[in-house]
């Protein structure tokens, strides 16, 4: 009889991979790209080719010829992050500055602690607040949605519903409320704002399919969405919102616009950046959940998500000393 | 909802389409049969018998070597040729009976008959003995003496027995057919031992991908007081002790301790038939039904194999090694051995054969660890296998015991569930062995 072959147990595998995992984050991603694609026309497409093509070569050249390691990019997480980083960039940013966040988002970000698996800091993130310090002009000037528009930089521009919410708080002025959109727009994407953060209904329904399918569990996002709905409710009930914007309005605004659909359930739950046990999980949710709401109340900028993930993304090694609930474990009488 | 454990859990496609409702079939006799002395966890049994000895079926053929210990009994007639050691399906080099098998002749006291025994009004002390003399020991893998569980440590009292019926591995289905075939004894079998335990209740827990025997003992169960019938949630491990009394009366057994802590007595179905054979038809335990199955196998199948069987003779019985064999399995795909080969014998261990074709065999690639926590979500003792694994990998032993490795029951989940293909199971399994060693050394030091 032949050599069999002999391994310690067990013998089984789901069949999981990280190819995998990240293939069905970069599907549950396609139908918010696509209004993305439908509201900014080719600069979204354009933009997004750029940044998915910079990160990949950047990955295969640093790991050939710096790393010397086998490359990784056949785990598409080199894709994943691309895509990610096109969604948080305006659609009309020139190509060379998308190529210098693609940079510092693989190079610095990734490859510089070792690969997948090694970063501390959301790469993505880490590429787009770059380019938020350094051309902070290009980074925040938004192209107004207008149906598949031709043009890719000479987009009219406009105010983000958050810019302007902010803008309304600090100089008491109701009539800057008229720029901002209406809800239904804000759902399904008719808003200024990053390439792929308008289609707040899209990103939602994204997520759940990265919930059904065992991708990330619901502790991040939950916990992220439903701290800014009570921190936006307490901010409405302690006045201060002007007054013709009532407090619903204002927690809808924040859960639906800047980023935070993006933020809480694609950027936040990267596996490499979070915490591991499921209350690690909630505490890193809430966390964001009150960053982004404290820089969006009283900081300078008025958004604020991808500060609040990256600075609890330091925080994500502290929260891995939280063990999770043991079996057996003896209740305290 | 149907009941479950509380912690973790893993779902792997339970494939038990191969061999599902496959009549259990006896294993013909083999011309010559090694007996490993050691069946059970514990001391090795005494081997009682001499070369050129003749022996009946039934026949003791070697003493419990101490309390945790069990007989063993010739499970063919003959002549013993020596008495030396051999390798057995577990890869362990031990003594072992060697015999040359001749007819099958019986010995007089056992009851061969199909006939159904329903006296029940034994002293509990009987019963015990009898289960300590027949040998029997858990059948559900652990192989632990079940006379020793029938006797709680004094201060300890049995409240109910737990009887697994689960059969979570995949791939695996004598249980479920032993079920089928001779439910009726094993609810005799039950009511022998609560009578021996002092108790009113039982539980028999089922898996839900086993519809009809759960309406099968369901049935049975509603003609006798106080036996329950559990239809439980499909999740692995299921079947595993701590998680099956946890799914059945919602009671956690503290870690390091054992299940009468928490008044449970947990016994496998196919134990418990061996004790209905044992008290009712005075008959050892000399075999055992084991599912021999595969994708690729002719006969997959449930049959009843006599200890001591050459496993090869188990195999061309369900057809022989498929020409695509990577890898057999003794028992389960999750916690079973891969073997190194078929001619050892078969034991009171191995539950089932199981053949994977060569390219299910290979484990994958292994990628850096992605920090994903699948591993921390999967595992049913709440542990933390990334950072186990890590912790053995840098030996660091203190720190993998402050982060309970004894907890571990190396079902496997953890391994199963990791997107970077990890041997986590591995390292946390050296990393076990590794602390236990530590731990019994500070103990002895310390008497």
């Amino acid at each position: 009889m032949k050599q069999l072959i002999v391994s310690p147990a067990p013998h089984f595998h789901s069949g999981d991979s990280v190819r995998k995992n990240m293939l069905l984050v970069i599907i549950a991603l396609l139908p918010a790209y696509a209004v993305s694609v439908w509201q900014f026309g080719w600069g979204a497409l354009i933009t997004t080719a750029i940044s998915v093509a910079a990160c990949v070569l950047f990955e295969w050249l640093i790991a050939k010829y710096i790393l010397k390691q086998k490359s990784t990019i056949g785990d598409l997480s080199a894709v994943l992050t691309g895509l990610l980083l096109a969604f948080n960039l305006p659609s009309n940013l020139p190509w060379w500055i998308v190529i210098i966040g693609a940079l510092v988002a693989i190079g610095v970000a990734k490859m510089s602690f070792g690969g997948l698996g090694q970063n501390i800091f959301n790469p993505a993130l880490v590429g787009r607040v770059f380019l938020l310090i350094s051309f902070p002009a290009q980074m925040t000037t938004w192209p107004v949605p207008q149906g598949f528009a031709t043009s890719y930089v000479d987009a009219a521009t406009g105010a983000t519903p958050l810019a302007a919410m902010k803008e309304a708080i600090k100089s008491g002025e109701a009539n800057v409320l008229s720029e901002l959109p209406e809800m239904w727009d804000i759902l399904i994407g008719k808003m200024g704002g990053s390439l792929g953060e308008v289609s707040a209904l899209l990103l939602l329904a994204g997520g759940i399919f990265l919930i059904a399918t065992r991708v990330i569990t619901w502790h991040i996002p939950v916990s992220i969405m439903a701290t800014v709905a009570l921190f936006a409710a307490v901010t409405g009930w302690a006045g201060m919102l002007p007054e013709s914007v009532c407090t619903g309005e204002y927690v809808m605004l924040s859960l639906c616009t800047g980023g935070m659909m993006l933020g809480a359930w694609f950027m936040a739950t990267d596996y490499v950046t979070s915490p591991m046990s499921n209350w690690g999980k909630i505490i890193f949710g809430v966390g964001i959940g009150v960053i982004v709401m404290v820089i969006r109340t009283w900081g300078a900028y008025p958004e604020g998500m991808s500060f609040a993930i990256l600075i609890m993304n330091a925080c994500a090694p502290l929260l891995n000393l939280i063990r999770p609930k043991r079996f057996g474990e003896k209740k305290k009488a | 909802m149907k009941a479950t454990f509380s912690i973790g859990g893993v779902h792997p496609h339970d494939n038990k389409q191969y061999s599902v409702h496959q009549p259990i079939t006896e294993c013909p006799l083999p011309a010559k049969a090694i007996i490993p002395l050691v069946q059970h966890i514990g001391a090795p049994a005494q081997a009682v018998v001499e070369k050129g000895q003749k022996v009946k079926v039934g026949e003791l053929i070697a003493k419990a070597g101490g309390f945790v210990s069990a007989n063993i009994h010739a499970p063919f007639s003959g002549t013993i040729t020596k008495i030396d050691t051999t390798i057995d399906a577990w890869g362990m080099k031990m003594p072992a009976i060697f015999m040359d098998v001749e007819g099958d002749e019986w010995l007089e006291t056992i009851d061969r008959s199909k006939d159904i025994v329903r006296k029940l009004d034994y002293e509990p002390k009987y019963i015990i003995d009898k289960v300590q003399e027949a040998g029997i020991v858990g059948l559900g893998g652990a192989c632990f003496p079940t006379h020793v569980k029938l006797m709680p440590p004094p201060g300890k009292k049995a409240e109910v027995l737990i009887v697994n019926g689960v059969e979570c591995e995949p791939y695996l289905t004598c249980d479920h057919q032993l079920m089928l075939e001779h439910g009726e004894e094993i609810i005799i079998g039950i009511q022998l031992l609560m009578r021996a335990l002092n108790i009113e209740k039982a539980i028999i827990g089922i898996e839900a991908n086993k519809p009809d025997a759960i309406k099968h003992m369901t049935a049975l169960a509603s003609k006798v007081l106080g036996i329950e019938v559990k239809a439980l949630k499909l999740k692995y491990p299921q079947g595993g002790e701590k998680q099956l009394i946890d799914a059945c009366i919602h009671r956690q057994v503290p870690s390091g301790a054992l299940p009468i802590e928490v008044g449970a007595v947990v016994d496998n179905v196919a134990t418990i038939y061996a004790v209905y054979e044992a008290v009712q038809k005075n008959k050892p335990l000399i075999s055992r039904v084991m599912t021999v199955t595969g994708k690729s196998l002719a006969k997959p199948g449930n049959y009843d194999v006599r200890f001591g069987t050459p496993l090869t003779e188990v195999v061309d019985l369900a057809g022989g090694v498929p020409e695509d064999t990577g890898k057999v399995i003794g028992g389960g795909p999750m916690m079973g051995r891969a073997m190194s080969n078929l001619d050892m014998p078969s034991n009171k261990r191995v539950s089932g054969l199981l053949f994977l074709p060569e390219a299910e065999s290979l484990r994958q690639e292994i990628t850096n660890c992605v920090r994903c926590g699948k591993c921390v979500g999967a595992c049913p003792m709440g542990l933390e296998p990334w950072l186990l694994s890590k912790q053995a990998w840098h030996s660091m032993w203190d720190e993998m015991e402050d982060h309970n490795i004894m907890d571990c029951i190396e079902c496997g989940c953890c391994q199963f569930t990791c997107p970077s293909h990890l041997p986590l199971l591995d390292y946390v399994r050296m990393g076990k062995a590794k602390v236990g060693g530590i731990i019994r050394a500070r103990q002895a030091a310390n008497k």
